[in-house]
């Protein structure tokens, strides 16, 4: 394709004239990331430079049309910029849930005015959004969610409680599941849009047991937000609720993944080689087993992009990537926790280096792989039920 | 890389399942095994050579197909599904491709016809003890004769060409009919049968071997066995689940208990796993990649742990009938155990990943 080899050597160019030098090498810890929004905070000019002009070419979200925002690229061509990206081992110039999971549910099922709105912000890094889903009474039963949303003519108003909020202390604007009807249950949820600011909106972080709080308490009292933040139609948003779920399970199965480190140099530091061969011969063949989970994971995700190329359907599949993909991961961190012996122990202070107190942080904070973004027994009976086709007990 | 077929490949599938299915069906090795047949089915083998079965992989010039691996695993695939009794793995996959790599030019004339056109049998006898050891050899070999024993040889008990593994990689060709070769047939779990393979100063052909030809012949064998395997454990699956549909008790389908959907769920997420691996080794040794040992031990190794767990869970998801004669779950269970062991289990090829990754 000689298009395709074109547009090859123009990325490339491109990039060797506005990727920043110190953007080129590997993140080296979550401060270093950026998510965008109105307090952004940037590690440095270079990351500053890097969204802007990664936003401003709409490769932030390359798929996006155009007039969105985004960079308006066919698939192949995105394949070759992510390839051209991965050559230089550019870093990610955003990280955002704006272009994760909002933004294809925004590109389905809003209004054109509120395309128009929303989409560029996020292509851009302007505003930094957080998911309303969790309730403290539906987790797992998310649709049994209770935070209500009544018509006041003129505007919406919202009272009620969310959880697990994803960074909702710094995030500018809240995708969020209402409750528009009581009588019924799916068909009672409707899906809106909150500015944060709007007074009536508290966050209170949650600490969680790696010590870290990415994840808030998110209050709604006496929230009023205008008629035209509502996204679909009034109690359809339990479908668009489902869609959005089906790109956040493809997108985060590995949170708390320090991947940087690998875990066969972990065990070669800390456990040794005898005769070239790992001297724990018990842990060797567990981490062998492990390598190769995580090469057949690889592959499946391979195979799922080249099956969707050709236009086969595997949406459905995004549950098995997430159940396979957290486990995955937890068995990781296990296994660097093992392998590090007493140096993966570490809490905080000079006894331990950076990368092993991340060792202990990591693998704390990969037992929420399996909860988050639905747990693995919720993704274990949606594959049972739409892909095996298993009916549940009447 | 790709891990779809192309039109060769998928017309030759269409053709091998519908044949299977239609032909051999899993109660035809049961009726081979009810007349103590030891897997013996040679009109079958027959049939499938006259569809070019036996011949896939074979360049046009000796009469063979002149397909890839790729195409050879859709087959093998589908006669893992019924559990198809032939040397289908022995000969057309493993016997070819040890001539294919390692045969000199005047034996891959003399033999890859015979082989293609399924008129020979050939098979690969590397191991001599209990497990699968490719590294250890004690054949003796001097003036053109060889001396040694391999053991549970697949297919040995019906082939006609043997393609003998002696020490530092050296193979040789040796014709099932040559003085002092003597074969004990072993009567198998899985019906099919082997047979342990005695060499007293039998006069053998040397091939172009070496440590590193049989490492390709063996990493093909194992990536070829890898597919069959994938067939059994996707069949053993798919009978059971629609078996979780129609079985009944308390008044419902027992898919419907939570406790059976995931056990249900982790297996189709194990397989779905498992097949990726298996067709990018098939694809990895068409590309000619420089990783197929890398593939080949991924590709067995998951199978193989993949294979083992689907055809326990056809067991115990049966129930009582699982356990039964009657049932074709038994015939999957034997049959899984011969072909996880064949060319190295799932641990052998842990620790030959973990080599090869270089801890």
């Amino acid at each position: 394709m000689p298009d395709l080899e074109t547009f090859r050597d123009e990325t490339r160019a491109w990039l060797e004239a506005n990727c920043p030098q110190s953007m080129r090498t590997p993140l080296t810890g979550e401060d270093e990331i950026v998510w965008g929004g109105r307090k952004a905070s940037f590690p440095s000019e270079d990351a500053r430079l890097w969204l802007e002009r990664m936003g401003a070419k709409g490769w932030t979200a390359p798929t996006w049309p155009k007039e969105y925002g985004g960079g308006g690229l066919s698939a192949d061509e995105n394949r070759v910029l992510q390839q051209e990206l991965k050559r230089i081992n550019a870093r990610p110039a955003l990280f955002s849930f704006g272009i994760w999971m909002l933004g294809p549910v925004l590109l389905e099922y809003a209004t054109e005015e509120q395309k128009k709105e929303h989409l560029p912000k996020i292509a851009r890094g302007e505003i930094r959004w957080c998911q309303g889903y969790s309730e403290p009474g539906a987790g797992s039963d998310l649709a049994g969610l209770q935070t209500k949303c009544e018509d006041k003519g003129d505007h919406w108003l919202i009272n009620g409680q969310k959880v697990w909020t994803s960074y909702a202390n710094y995030a500018d604007w809240c995708f969020c599941l209402v409750r528009t009807d009581a009588s019924v249950k799916h068909e009672g949820i409707s899906f809106v849009l909150i500015d944060m600011e709007t007074p009536g909106v508290e966050t209170r972080p949650i600490k969680l047991i790696s010590g870290s709080s990415p994840f808030c308490e998110t209050f709604f009292t006496d929230v009023k937000i205008p008629k035209g933040n509502m996204v679909g139609r009034l109690n359809g948003g339990w479908e668009i609720a489902k869609r959005l779920l089906q790109y956040e399970r493809t997108n985060i199965s590995g949170f708390g993944s320090n991947t940087r480190v690998d875990v066969v140099d972990v065990a070669k530091t800390h456990v040794g080689l005898e005769d070239g061969v790992l001297a724990d011969r018990d842990l060797r063949a567990r981490i062998a087993q492990h390598k190769m989970f995580e090469r057949a994971y690889a592959l499946t995700t391979q195979r799922a992009q080249e099956e969707a190329k050709a236009g086969g359907n595997v949406s459905h599949m995004a549950s098995m990537f997430k159940v396979a993909g957290a486990t995955l991961n937890q068995e990781r961190c296990e296994l660097m926790l093992e392998a590090a012996g007493n140096r993966g122990l570490g809490w905080s202070g000079e006894g331990f280096a950076p990368d092993e107190l991340a060792i202990t942080r990591g693998w704390l904070r990969s037992k929420g792989n399996s909860i988050e973004g639905g747990t693995t027994e919720v993704n274990l009976n949606v594959v049972a039920k739409r892909v095996l086709g298993l009916r549940d007990t009447q | 890389m790709t891990f779809t077929l192309n039109d060769d490949a998928r017309m030759l599938r269409e053709t091998a399942r519908d044949f299977f299915r239609e032909q051999a069906p899993v109660s035809r090795l049961r009726k081979l095994r009810d007349a103590k047949k030891n897997g013996r089915d040679p009109e079958l083998w027959r049939e499938m050579s006259a569809l070019g079965l036996a011949g896939v992989i074979v360049h046009e010039d000796f009469g063979g197909a002149g397909l890839g691996f790729v195409a050879l695993g859709a087959v093998l695939e589908e006669a893992g599904r019924t559990l198809v009794a032939s040397p289908l793995h022995s000969s057309a996959c493993v016997g070819a491709s040890a001539l294919m790599l390692a045969g000199t030019q005047a034996q891959n004339a003399e033999w890859l016809p015979k082989i293609a056109s399924g008129e020979v049998i050939a098979t690969l006898a590397v191991d001599e003890g209990a497990h699968h050891t490719p590294g250890v050899s004690e054949l003796k070999a001097s003036g053109g004769k060889i001396s040694g024993e391999k053991r549970y040889v697949a297919d040995g008990h019906i082939a006609d060409l043997f393609i003998v593994a002696g020490q530092e990689g050296a193979l040789y060709l040796v014709a099932a009919d040559a003085k002092g070769l003597s074969r004990r047939e072993l009567v198998t779990a899985d019906s099919r049968g082997a047979a342990d393979v005695k060499f007293d100063n039998v006069a053998a052909e040397p091939m172009d071997g070496g440590v590193d030809a049989l490492d390709a012949i063996l990493d093909r064998a194992r990536i070829g066995l890898a597919a069959e395997m994938l067939g059994q454990a996707s069949e053993a699956f798919e009978i059971t689940s629609e078996y979780l549909k129609t079985r009944r008790q308390f008044g419902q389908p027992i898919g419907g208990f939570q406790a059976l959907q995931h056990r249900a769920a982790k297996l189709f997420t194990d397989l779905e796993l498992t097949r990726s691996c298996v067709l990018a080794a098939l694809d990895a040794v068409d590309r000619g990649s420089n990783d197929v040992a890398e593939y080949a031990s991924v590709a067995k190794a998951r199978a193989g742990e993949t294979l083992h767990h689907a055809t326990n869970e056809m067991v115990q998801l049966h129930g009582g009938i699982g356990m039964t004669d009657e049932h074709d779950a038994g015939f999957y269970l034997k049959r899984a155990r011969v072909v996880e062991a064949l060319y190295g289990s799932a641990s052998f090829h842990r620790d030959r990943y973990a080599s090869l990754l270089g801890f």
